[in-house]
């Protein structure tokens, strides 16, 4: 590790003007930034932490949505999000307790890492992600491995779940770190269902839109028994091959819907 | 009725106390006073010229004080092998020197070339990363796979060595023309060619070691992570700094796991001994679990070629094996003995086979060093024999029980040379079949097959029936067979003179439980309370030489020297004991700590004869000397044999791959047993590891000689839901004939025997399943499973 300043403002202004620094990162739960910087890999000159701000913690229902703040843990989320049990599960599976205790959904979805669990969530969710400047709609959001659509210097205030009438994530765990190996998603509303795929593509986190149309047909794992998932572009590693990742989609997408509640 | 106390006992580990509140005393918790930090300057690239390295640039950082590089240690010694190999050709193996640090090449990643020394770690690792900066290294294509490394003999780990073979070895060449007729002349050979994967070792405590030196003696201390101390001493001192071993103490203290990866000595430990002297201040290096993963020294790692002939009924008429054996970028102090007389002699396995022959060839290649691993050549041996021979049966059609039964040796036949020259002593491998059988419920086992199958699982049941060779002896043999150390173990008991017991033993504990086992066996000898008894080990000041712990051989050989040494202390109390009760000596009695004139009610409890010894006021001082200590030095004259039959019980899931393993059955024999609980814990984790091999671990070297497993992240340990409950019996005992104790080793048995059963159990629940699929090389991962049954 470099060494680097600490600061832990109280308000959302505060924090982005600690962040208008050009060396300056925002800091949630450490769980992925600490890690890398103790590799030496990342050399923040301040680090600004953002988990003393009270309006960016807490779930929060709003209508037909679930709000989260930016610097609420995987634990918050796991035991207060039961109007939206698909998203409690999910995040009740993250890492273990001291990750879940520290990492936060502004981390994850800012750090969008390939095999992580909330890119996932937030996309077969529609969810909304509330920046200190603007919102941005989880489908322009997400833009490729580690990649999103935030801004130098801008942070996740706020994320908003649509909460759908069935969901359910199914996470097949990579056997080492016990992130997704693949995970998928299955979000059913109103209007139609909505199926995200994690831990699988080169591209990152991805929608499998055969498979929405197909649910939104007939809401069955039966309805997707004839689809399958390209294994061009699929991630291949000592894990698992890229036509192993495209049959897992297959497979965890059946789960997810059989399981959906 | 169990015992509480005393040789059978599961008394409570008494060291589990200070481990488990914190309180241990590990290398990294000494601190010492105006201590300096070596931070080593490590390649990035598996092969490369080191063209210059420029420490000028880092001289004058702040913190900075003093930089090594390969140059400065050209006059030491190497760190050397431990055992010379003979090739079949006569030429002895090819040994090049493995310096302190790197110099002229890099050749793995993770080499250290440079070390620099600085007041903090932080400093340190700022200097290091600077110097990197003003190295430059030519990077060489890199040796990593084994059979392209000795195809070309243009691309070289070591320039003076054109096929990067370090020997090949013929065990037994005499054998070779029979076994190639038995198996031309077999009515059936299985063929399986197989992969023993490649483990990082992974001990809980990284590897540290801090170094000392006192100008007022001109002598040093080392205090480090070593299994065997005396052993480091010695090579350092003698072999590499040529420091007169009186002017060194090594001292091991608490040591968090090791399973073999820190029998050898490093580079790192030399450096800090010279770093030391040099700035007149203590030095202390502990590794980064990243620094951990490419420096340690791996374990397994062969690639196999096993012909199984065959009668059509399943009698095993010969075995012969082709195996290239990876020995990484330099000689591991192990890693010639590792791969041939711990593996090659093996190849009988419990079985009665008439003819066997091996063929090892060990390999240069630019990645970390591979040495002895927990088991260290013998789960490759068995894995290679347990795999092929169920392969056979299944070939054959035949049950995998009863092909192993034709062909186990039967209790008769002991003791029984083997093709490849080991005598096993005594055994009764059907009792520990038939115990596993029924364990598992074997009989069930169809009918729980079909509950899977109702769930839409296949269900796999996998045998394995395995022997192993521990308690490596007798130093006259090995010394013949190209040891370069002997392989006695010592130990000095000490009655203090109220009674109390002071052992001191060249065995190490690393985790095993020494401190409570052997206070067990001499409270049970001499008759007195086990907390009476004190174990000292880990620092060759205050310890006999003994060769420390490895090979399963603490209690066998270090155990044995105990007993002899209490013998000695028994003999010279009977003396004392003569002369108080004015009896003569022939006429006393120990029995339950106390010196007894026979048939007499006369006698002298064992702590009235320690004060004696040491008050010799009515004493016989012109028999015996005062004083009641004794010293014992044990060299067995043979391995010892555990044997034993694992079952492993697994469901596979069609749709992914997954396996789990939903039952794992041990029937081992051990001999006798000092501490059931101990014995039980050492087979659970030895098979945990044997599960991780076969299911999980899974180190990977891209073609550039990158670890692409090199931490966590990609690097899969075994977790407690990884396993499930692990049902150990170790009933079936026979005594080991040729040491006092009785006792066979069995630390490494778990990690021994099962890989192949879970393997089986895996082959066998997808052929159950329909999928015509005779092998999936370890780990079993999801993906290989499942592309085996949709390829
Ligand atoms: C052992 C372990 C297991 C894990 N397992 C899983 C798993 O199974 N599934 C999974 O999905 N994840 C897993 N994680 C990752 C975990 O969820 C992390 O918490 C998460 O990826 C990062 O969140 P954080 O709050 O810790 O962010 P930090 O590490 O603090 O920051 C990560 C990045 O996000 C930025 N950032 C942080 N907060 C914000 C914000 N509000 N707005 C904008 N940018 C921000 C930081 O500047 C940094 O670039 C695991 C982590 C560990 C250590």
């Amino acid at each position: 590790m470099y060494n680097f300043e600490f600061t832990k403002p109280t308000s959302i202004a505060d924090a982005v003007a600690a962040l208008a620094d050009e060396d300056a990162q925002a800091l949630g739960g450490g769980q992925t930034l600490i890690p890398t910087m103790k590799q030496r890999l990342a050399m923040p000159g301040t680090l600004v932490s953002l988990t003393g701000i009270a309006e960016m913690k807490g779930v929060c229902r709003d209508g037909d949505s679930l709000a989260i703040g930016g610097a609420t843990t995987h634990a918050t989320v796991a035991a207060e999000a039961g109007d939206y049990p698909g998203l409690a599960a999910m995040a009740a599976h993250i890492g273990d307790p001291a990750v879940r205790n520290r990492g936060t959904i502004g981390g994850s979805l800012a750090n969008n890492d390939p095999s992580a669990c909330y890119p996932c969530a937030a996309l077969a969710s529609g969810a909304t992600i509330v920046t200190n400047t603007r919102e941005i709609a989880a489908d322009d959001y997400f833009q490729g491995l580690f990649t999103t659509a935030l801004e130098e210097g801008e942070i996740i205030i706020n994320v908003k779940f649509p909460i759908p009438e069935k969901s359910n994530y199914q996470k097949f765990v990579q056997p080492a770190s016990r992130f997704a190996l693949v995970g998928v998603m299955v979000a059913k509303y109103a209007d139609g269902v909505r199926v995200a795929v994690t831990g699988a593509s080169e591209e990152g986190v991805f929608r499998w839109t055969a498979a929405e149309e197909a649910l939104s047909a007939n809401f069955s794992a039966d309805a997707i028994a004839g689809l399958s998932v390209d294994a061009d572009g699929m991630i291949g590693d000592l894990h698992g091959t890229p036509e192993y990742r495209a049959h897992l989609i297959g497979v965890m997408t059946k789960r997810a819907v059989a399981a959906a509640a | 009725m169990p015992k509480d106390s005393g040789i059978g006992a599961s008394s409570k580990r008494r060291e589990d106390v200070r481990f488990l509140t914190g309180n241990g005393n590990y290398t990294d918790d000494h601190s010492m006073q105006g201590e300096a930090h070596a931070v080593m300057v490590r390649s990035n690239v598996a092969h490369g010229k080191i063209l210059s390295i420029d420490t000028s640039a880092v001289e004058n950082m702040p913190g900075v004080l003093a930089v090594f590089t390969g140059e400065d240690f050209v006059e030491v010694g190497g760190n050397p092998a431990g055992w010379l190999i003979h090739s079949r050709d006569g030429e002895p193996m090819r040994e090049p020197k493995r310096p302190v640090l790197a110099h002229g090449k890099v050749r793995h990643v993770g080499d250290a070339y440079a070390a620099i020394i600085a007041e903090t770690v932080q400093q340190g690792r700022d200097a290091a990363e600077a110097l990197a900066a003003a190295t430059e290294i030519e990077e060489l294509p890199a040796v990593v796979n084994m059979a392209a490394a000795v195809a070309n003999a243009d691309n070289r780990v070591h320039d003076e060595i054109p096929d990067n073979l370090c020997f090949d070895w013929g065990w037994i060449e005499d054998n070779r023309d029979a076994v190639d007729q038995a198996l031309k002349d077999a009515p059936h050979v299985t063929t399986l060619e197989l992969v023993n994967n490649r483990l990082v070792p992974n001990a809980m405590e990284p590897r540290s070691s801090i170094g000392e030196y006192y100008s007022s003696d001109d002598s040093y201390k080392l205090t480090t992570t070593s299994q065997n101390p005396h052993l480091t001493k010695l090579l350092v001192c003698a072999f590499v700094l040529g420091i007169p071993e009186h002017k060194m103490t090594v001292v091991a203290p608490d040591v968090g796991g090791g399973f073999g990866s820190k029998i050898y000595h490093y580079g790192e430990e030399a450096l800090v001994l010279v770093a030391a002297k040099k700035l007149r201040r203590p030095v202390r290096w502990t590794a980064e679990r990243s620094e951990s993963f490419l420096s340690d020294a791996h374990g397994r790692d062969h690639v196999t070629t096993i012909e199984v002939g065959a009668t059509l009924d399943g009698e095993i008429l010969a075995i012969r094996t082709n195996t290239l054996a990876n020995v990484g970028a330099y000689l591991s102090n192990f890693s010639t003995a590792t791969p041939t007389f711990l593996h090659g002699t093996l190849m009988a396995g419990p079985y009665k086979v008439p003819h066997v022959y091996v063929n090892l060839k060990a390999v240069f290649t630019n990645t970390a060093p591979v040495d002895a691993y927990r088991g260290a050549g013998r789960p490759e041996a068995t894995y290679s024999i347990e795999r092929a021979v169920d392969k056979m049966a299944r070939e054959l059609k035949l049950d995998p029980v009863e092909v192993r039964r034709k062909n186990l040796l039967t209790p008769d036949q002991f003791p029984y040379t083997t093709p490849v020259a080991l005598v096993y002593d005594t055994g009764n491998y059907q009792a520990t079949l038939d115990k596993a059988l029924e364990l598992a419920d074997y009989a069930g086992f169809e009918a729980r097959a079909a509950e899977s199958k109702s769930r839409g699982k296949l269900r796999g049941m996998g045998l394995s029936t395995w022997i192993e060779a521990c308690g490596i002896a007798p130093s006259h043999l090995v010394g013949q067979l190209g040891s370069r150390v002997g392989l006695y173990d010592a130990a000095t008991v000490r009655v203090n003179a109220t009674g109390s017991i002071s052992v001191m033993v060249g065995a190490h504990s690393h985790g095993q439980g020494h401190e409570t086992v052997f206070a067990q066996i001499v409270a049970d000898k001499l008759g007195i309370d086990e907390g009476a008894v004190d174990i000292v080990h880990g620092d060759t000041s205050k310890i006999p030489f003994g060769m420390g712990s490895y090979g399963s051989r603490s209690l066998a050989v270090c155990g044995s020297a105990m007993d002899r040494a209490m013998d000695k202390i028994i003999a010279k109390g009977k003396k004392i004991a003569a002369h108080m009760l004015e009896a003569s000596e022939g006429d006393i009695v120990f029995e339950d700590g106390s010196f007894k004139v026979e048939g007499t009610d006369k006698a002298k409890a064992f702590g009235e004869i320690a004060f004696a010894a040491y008050v010799p006021h009515n004493y016989p001082l012109e028999e015996v000397e005062p004083g009641l200590e004794e010293t014992a030095f044990y060299d067995p004259n043979n391995f010892t044999y555990p044997a034993g039959a694992y079952l492993c019980e697994v469901e596979v899931d069609p749709d992914t791959g997954v396996v789990e393993v939903v039952a794992f059955t041990c029937a081992d024999d051990f001999g006798n047993v000092m501490n059931p609980m101990i014995v039980e814990g050492q087979v659970h984790g030895g098979v945990v590891q044997g599960i991780g091999q076969a299911m999980i671990e899974n180190t990977t070297y891209d073609e550039n000689g990158q670890l692409m497993s090199g931490s966590y992240m990609d690097y899969a340990m075994p977790r407690a839901d990884d396993v499930p409950m692990i049902t150990v019996d170790h009933s079936c005992a026979t005594p080991c004939t040729h040491n006092p104790l009785g006792v066979k080793g069995c630390g490494e048995a778990g990690a021994i025997g099962s890989p192949p059963a879970l393997v089986n159990a895996v082959i066998d629940a997808l052929n159950r399943g329909g999928h015509d699929v005779a092998h999936i090389d370890m780990p079993v991962t999801p993906s290989r499973v499942w592309s085996a049954m949709n390829g």
